[in-house]
């Protein structure tokens, strides 16, 4: 089924930062994506989203070079991520930033340290320059009064948070974030959706939000893509997609469980299998 | 029979497959070492957690142990009139062969199965993802200077190991069995050589080091990111250590002392 598009993701005079195309991706005999294209504008908030386990999380880590594709090519900034060198690809991650699912933030390191990581790495500022940047990122989240935390005394939104300022602390020119709001309450979740708007708008970023929160997501994307069984079964604007009639696109929107995506994973029928375990 | 063939042969596959991914690992490490130069500071902190940490197992078991040698030396060599050479006996047997062995085996357990704990669950806990995303390799931050540290406490250890077991045979050969303090130093003076023994000791525990803080990082490195992953990881550093040690003890020991 060719997949539903119901508006341009982005003006074809601008070049946009990241284009999939064709991305075919197998793992361990299981096909996660065959022939995905994908364009990413720059400046714009897009979301990725679909079911559990559809590959969103390795859709990130392709764009990002952690994985290779097996076919099709992935291009974030008119590089060729798949064929960069070890150093080129490591010069163009110094560009990106990565929110994951957990934080990730090094546990042995306090929130200041974790913020201050990356400048330290990458950059041979001065230790004064270093505190005033640290202080100014965990501003913009709302956490320069927890510098001197350690991670294991953060709430799973603040870490998130001090995720976020350590992922913009180089000024990226673009942000992807894995499940950014899975497992929040709802105050941290309304935090975590504005300060993505926010920083995008403020920074003059590319943000790329997997998710598969639709509410949450869709009052803050420009444009949304929804994958499902390895493709991209339908793209465009929150209000186009709220609207389509597509019945992909509509199961997943307003969370109905019949519909394409089956609810139960591929199986016998439930009788047979119940005999042949009384058989056994 | 084929399907049992067939198991076998995947089973060998899949050891030299991670044999090899084991020797890239190190190669990788080897590669990284140089960059240690810029960060000094994070080699202290690992000189510190992996061998100062492990001080304190160290010095009580090489007291221990230098003691029952001690007692049980005495009981053997009495018998040939030689309770004189107790002293040699104790020094020998430390310096040569317990020390560094037995100091091996206690290091993989403190310290290396600390190490591939904490590394798994950087991995389990994506940290070591999030280092790659933000343009550092986790193998040069986070591994090469675990494994130069281990390297270099390794044979420390064994040296505090050792003269820590020759006081403790002393307490026990002078102060209970009541032997001549002047005989126990002065014949573990003359017998005791500086290159064939204390030299070959510390080969044999820079060797220790090596690949006991390999399997250590590398078992961590490529554990399967969950809790059962890093418990196995743990499990097989400590049970791969000993084997290995135990070895490549007689491997070295037949190639420096040897005299057939």
């Amino acid at each position: 089924m060719p997949p539903v598009t119901l508006s341009h993701p982005h003006d074809p005079n601008d070049a946009p930062l990241v284009e999939v195309r064709g991305l075919c991706f197998a793992r361990e005999g299981r096909v996660i994506f065959d022939g995905v294209d994908l364009t990413i504008p720059r400046g714009r908030v897009t979301a990725i989203m679909g079911p559990s386990g559809t590959g969103k999380t390795t859709l990130l880590r392709l764009i990002g070079g952690q994985l290779v594709p097996d076919a099709g090519q992935i291009t974030v900034d008119g590089q060729q991520v798949n064929r960069l060198k070890r150093r080129e690809l490591f010069e163009l991650r110094k560009r990106m930033g990565m929110l994951f699912q957990a934080g990730a933030l090094l546990t042995d390191l306090s929130v200041f340290e974790n913020v201050a990581f990356p400048l330290r790495e990458h950059t041979h500022l001065s230790e004064s320059m270093i505190r005033d940047l640290v202080l100014l990122k965990l501003e913009a989240v709302g956490l320069r009064g927890a510098r001197d935390l350690m991670p294991s005394q953060l709430s799973g939104g603040m870490a998130r948070r001090v995720a976020l300022a350590r992922a913009i602390a180089l000024d990226p020119m673009m942000v992807m974030y894995d499940e950014p709001f899975t497992g929040q309450d709802p105050i941290s979740l309304g935090v975590l959706a504005r300060l993505v708007r926010h920083l995008n708008d403020s920074m003059g970023l590319t943000s790329l939000v997997v998710s598969h929160d639709v509410h949450e997501t869709c009052a803050i994307a420009d444009y949304v893509y929804l994958i499902a069984e390895g493709r991209v079964v339908g793209a465009g604007t929150p209000t186009e997609m709220s609207a389509s009639p597509s019945p992909w696109i509509r199961q997943f929107m307003q969370a109905q469980s019949e519909g394409p995506v089956p609810f139960h994973y591929p199986a016998l029928d439930l009788i047979t299998d119940l005999m042949q375990e009384g058989g056994a | 029979m084929s399907d049992w063939f067939a198991a076998w042969g995947r089973q060998g596959l899949a050891v030299l497959i991670r044999l090899g991914r084991a020797h890239l690992l190190l190669f990788d490490i080897l590669c990284a070492l140089p960059a240690l130069v810029r960060r000094p500071g994070e080699l202290i902190r690992q000189v510190h957690s992996v061998g100062v940490r492990s001080l304190v197992i160290i010095v009580i078991s090489g007291l221990f142990v230098g003691m029952v040698l001690s007692l049980q030396g005495y009981n053997t060599l009495v018998n040939f009139g030689a309770a004189q050479s107790l002293g040699v006996l104790v020094a020998l047997s430390l310096v040569r062969e317990l020390g560094p062995v037995v100091s091996a085996l206690l290091y993989g357990g403190r310290a290396g199965s600390a190490l591939a704990a904490e590394i798994g669950l950087m991995k389990a806990t994506e940290q070591l993802s999030g280092m790659e995303m933000m343009a550092v390799d986790p193998i040069e931050r986070v591994l090469a200077p675990r494994f130069l540290a281990g390297v270099l406490a390794m044979p420390l250890l064994a040296a505090i190991f050792s003269a820590v077991g020759i006081l403790g045979g002393y307490l026990v050969a002078v102060g209970l069995l009541g032997l001549d303090e002047g005989a126990f130093w002065s014949q573990m003076q003359s017998h005791v050589e500086f290159y064939q023994d204390i030299g070959n000791g510390i080969v044999k525990s820079l060797v220790f080091g090596i690949v006991a803080t390999w399997i250590a990082l590398f078992h961590g490195y490529d554990a399967v990111p969950t809790a059962e992953g890093v418990s196995l990881a743990t499990t097989r550093t400590v049970v791969h250590t000993a084997l290995a040690v135990l070895m490549l003890d007689f491997v070295l020991t037949a190639l420096m002392f040897n005299k057939v």
